[in-house]
């Protein structure tokens, strides 16, 4: 990881001095401005990236954070004196503020529900500002002193200072694309009930998100300022600026560091070329070209020029390669359930845990105990609240009623993360994996919560990974996997948490039968090792070679509860959930 | 300002607020189509208005001249008729374009769908605001009617002080909103047509399996959606001045109502359109005019954070 980080960074400074050489050589002015503008809005793009490349939340309102920052320095200098110098990190702690004022309220949405919600914001600042009656303030000349308030004579300065800092701007990106900040952000894109599940503080991260974005976007508002002189509320609050930070950034490719940089470098002069050739000729065809030029690579490549050709690329180099073997070895389950000691101390318990979904009640007065180091099965039939039982033990939903208590401590209506931070580690029914990170990353992820450094949540992930046996597909990205081996990893993800009691719901679905018999032997080594295990199954043959005891849950409620051999010989419980095929079969 | 002289102003912005808010509320019926339906955040909903705008006032202009019908009926007619064209050149775009990115094809793109379809729609309202700007021109047009000068009288209610104005080209516009918002709420909930398209707004998978071609209700939606907005847009032609940009106005607009009424409600969108008629009307009595919008942008955040599902629409699980 560090290696690769050193080599990101090279490639910036390879960009950045490109770039600076040619801006040596642009002459005219009209050249030096465009120069000027592609990193602004490169660092727009970055600043749009780092918060809904990453976490998937799509803002349409960046441009209350650019507008912010424009007129914080624009509003400082001709009020109070003050020096863009000192203006433009202002308007970054100006963007920052807003960024948290408006994440606390716009988190709780989701979707487009968020997306739209952003919108609003700059545009009710439009109108306030021009309500307040700056319609157009235009920065004063400075005479005596111009490079003190950031005027310079050599145009080709604001684009180096420009080009400064967009180059700031990517190593940030970088920094924070590699650390557990940019992990998280990229697993709340891709699931975030899962991230949470996995101990991510989601809402934490976010708003970290959002107060950075803010900031780099306020500092990008600040700088255009100075290089137009004038600013208009329409200018830096429109639609169209919020607009372009999402289109530099979606042309290019979303969610990587050279995403926006691709695309201000394309698009930005390429719409100023077309508006000064063909402006002035037809009013509006340069708004039309873009937005043909937009069109089509969407419809070419729907992911952005950067992933597009990355696939191009990865596609031509895997040709011919082998296709990782599937390494765990199917073992032949031979020795019997140890039965393990029923006076063993409580690990979990639930307290007559009760909820309801309006009229349903779903779970009714459950009321269970987990011992130390004993595997549990939850049974019953469709419907009858098993998930919705696992939702409330690690805190997806809070329960109307009762408590969940883990070693003394209640737990019962804390967020998920901190119910894993507790001990409580869980699988889904419907395997929920990070689909583009690899596998590795995936179980880092679920690693975080217990390992102070990113090194040590490293290790500890393929440590997990190793106890799945997993360890030999770690790069493989976690959407190409088989059933088994997604189940797998949701186990070793859960696992890298570190915790003290696991939930699995139904991780032997849809498995083969020695497949089925490879997860029950890792099941029942984990127990050995001392893990206190939950699990949730249909599958009642494999389950009474698995489980030390069974609870049986129908309508929301417990039926029975017992040794396997008591449970299935219910009759209370063959009627419910076995069936007459049962009886006969086993009579 | 005295007693009367309140409520009288109070009742002409709320018959303002009423006459707008109901062709606001057809806007948002288009708008409500296309988001419920497909999903999709169209950026483009505002320029199709726009489009129809245009069409109303090229309409207008052609009955006029041909004496097809006087100036009193003709921008209504007209208005109509931009239904039916927007709907051909909706059925097109989707065709073509957005249906690349949406519906099956979209899902199949995973979450980078969802970026391809903004920024498609992105693209597209830059194309017809820009095309508009030079087929149009940018100088503002308006389409002239006698009935949007003139006023019935109510009144005197109290005494002889309390007397409110209702414009009749505005009342005009405001019933043909909402005979349209009706035909086409009885078209989604009677037909087999409209049928289909609720079955392929709540469960595509399901609807596929069960015969329905979702890919065309998807362009059925599309199609439908903007006619209707663009002939919300064919009203508003004849009550002001208008140029191609004058669609980004209107996007926040249409969704503020569409939000409020809840997400996929046909009938919750008209009445999110009409609150927000009203809520625009009648914030001029206590705020300054440039902040007219500020209130609607504002009130649609304080909706949207507190009750995400609408005013209008029903608490909904997550899952």
């Amino acid at each position: 990881m560090r290696t690769d980080l050193r080599r990101q960074i090279l490639w910036i400074a390879a960009f950045g001095t490109a770039y600076a050489v040619a801006t040596a050589f642009a002459q005219n002015s009209y050249y030096q401005l465009i120069m000027t503008v592609v990193p602004v809005w490169g660092v727009m793009g970055l600043a749009w990236n780092l918060l809904s490349g990453y976490s998937g939340f799509v803002s349409f309102g960046h441009a209350a954070f650019f507008g912010l920052g424009a007129y914080f320095v624009a509003l400082a200098q001709i009020k109070w004196g003050l020096s863009p110098w000192l203006g433009i990190p202002g308007a970054g702690v100006i963007g920052a503020l807003a960024g948290l004022l408006v994440g606390v309220p716009t988190f709780r949405l989701r979707g487009h529900y968020f997306a739209l919600a952003m919108l609003a914001y700059p545009l009710a600042l439009l109108y306030v500002f021009e309500w307040l009656g700056y319609q157009e303030l235009t920065l004063p000349m400075e005479r005596t002193n111009p490079i003190a308030y950031m005027q310079f004579e050599d145009h080709r300065i604001y684009a180096w200072l420009a080009l400064a800092l967009m180059v700031g701007a990517m190593v940030l990106t970088s920094l924070v694309e590699r650390s557990r900040f940019g992990m998280s952000l990229v697993a709340i894109k891709q699931d975030e009930a899962a991230a949470e599940a996995a101990g991510i503080r989601t809402l934490t991260w976010k708003l970290r998100a959002i107060t950075l974005s803010g900031a780099m976007a306020g500092i990008a508002g600040g700088f255009y300022a100075v290089v137009l002189l004038v600013v208009t509320p329409p200018a830096v609050f429109g639609m169209l600026v919020s607009a372009q930070a999402l289109i530099v950034t979606m042309f290019g490719g979303v969610g990587t560091l050279w995403g926006p940089v691709i695309g201000s470098v394309v698009l930005v002069p390429l719409s100023e070329f077309l508006h000064a050739r063909l402006g002035n000729i037809i009013p509006g065809i340069q708004g039309v070209v873009y937005g043909i030029a937009i069109v089509v690579v969407t419809l070419l490549a729907p992911e952005g020029i950067f992933w597009k050709s990355k696939d191009v690329l990865r596609r031509r180099a895997t040709l011919g390669m082998p296709k990782p073997a599937d390494a765990a070895k199917s073992a032949v389950v031979t020795e019997l359930p140890v039965r393990r000691n029923e006076h063993a101390a409580v690990m979990l318990e639930a307290h007559n845990v009760s909820k309801a979904f309006g009229g349903l009640k779903a779970v009714q007065d459950v009321s269970i105990q987990v011992f130390k180091g004993e595997i549990l099965g939850i049974i019953g039939p469709n419907g009858a609240g098993k998930t919705t039982f696992f939702n409330l033990l690690n805190g997806f939903i809070s329960p109307d009623q009762g408590r969940v208590v883990l070693e003394g401590q209640d737990i019962a209506g804390k967020k998920p993360y901190e119910i894993c931070d507790a001990g409580v580690g869980r699988t889904f029914q419907v395997v929920r994996p990070f689909r583009r990170m690899t596998v590795l990353e995936n179980v880092i992820v679920g690693a975080y919560v217990h390992t102070p450094s990113d090194r040590a949540a490293r290790e500890t992930a393929e440590d997990a990974l190793a106890r799945v046996g997993l360890n030999d597909v770690a790069q493989t990205l976690a959407g190409s996997l088989s059933n088994k081996q997604l189940r797998l990893l949701e186990i070793a993800r859960a696992l890298a948490g570190k915790p003290k009691v696991l939930l699995l719901d139904e991780t032997l679905a849809g498995l083969g039968s020695s497949e089925v018999e490879e997860v029950i032997t890792l099941v029942r080594k984990l127990a050995a090792q001392g893990m206190t295990i939950v699990i949730i199954e249909h599958t009642m043959q494999a389950m009474v070679r698995l489980v030390d005891r069974f609870i049986v849950l129908n309508g929301g409620a417990v039926l029975a509860q017992g040794q396997p051999a008591d449970v299935t010989r219910d009759p209370a419980v063959i009627d419910a959930y076995l069936g007459k095929r049962w009886r006969v079969a086993n009579a | 300002m005295n007693g009367p002289q309140l409520v009288e102003n109070f009742l002409q912005a709320l018959t303002a607020g009423l006459l707008t808010g109901a062709i606001y509320g057809l806007m948002c019926v288009g708008l409500s189509v296309i988001f419920g339906v497909m999903r999709v955040i169209n950026f483009a909903q505002g320029d199709f208005m726009m489009l129809g705008m245009y069409v109303a006032y090229y309409a207008f202009g052609l009955l006029v001249a041909n004496t097809v019908f006087g100036p009193t009926t003709a921008p209504y007619i007209a208005a109509v008729l931009a239904g039916p064209i927007i709907f051909i050149a909706g059925i097109l775009v989707h065709k073509f374009l957005v249906s690349r990115v949406t519906g099956m094809r979209g899902s199949a793109l995973e979450s980078e769908g969802h970026y391809a379809q903004l920024i498609l729609t992105l693209g597209i309202a830059l194309i017809l605001q820009n095309g508009g700007l030079f087929v149009f021109g940018s100088a503002p047009v308006s389409i002239a009617t006698p009935l949007s000068s003139n006023a019935w009288a109510v009144g005197p209610l109290y005494r002889d002080v309390i007397e409110v104005f209702v414009n009749q080209g505005q009342t005009v516009a405001a019933v043909i909103a909402v005979i349209a918002v009706a035909g086409f709420v009885l078209l989604m909930n009677r037909s087999r047509l409209g049928k289909s398209l609720r079955a392929a707004a709540d469960n595509p998978e399901a609807a596929i399996y069960m015969g329905i071609d979702v890919e065309r209700a998807h362009r059925l939606a599309f199609g439908f959606g903007v006619a209707m907005t663009a002939i919300g847009g064919g009203l508003l032609a004849s009550g002001g001045p208008f140029q191609p940009y004058v669609g980004l106005e209107y996007v926040i607009v249409m969704y503020a109502g569409v939000v409020l009424g809840g997400l996929g409600s046909v009938s919750g969108a008209f009445f999110g359109g009409l609150t927000i008629g009203l809520v625009q009307q009648l914030s001029t009595l206590f705020l300054p005019n440039q902040l007219q919008n500020t209130a609607i942008f504002v009130g649609f955040l304080i909706i949207i954070l507190l009750r995400p599902q609408g005013l209008f629409g029903r608490a909904m699980r997550r899952t």
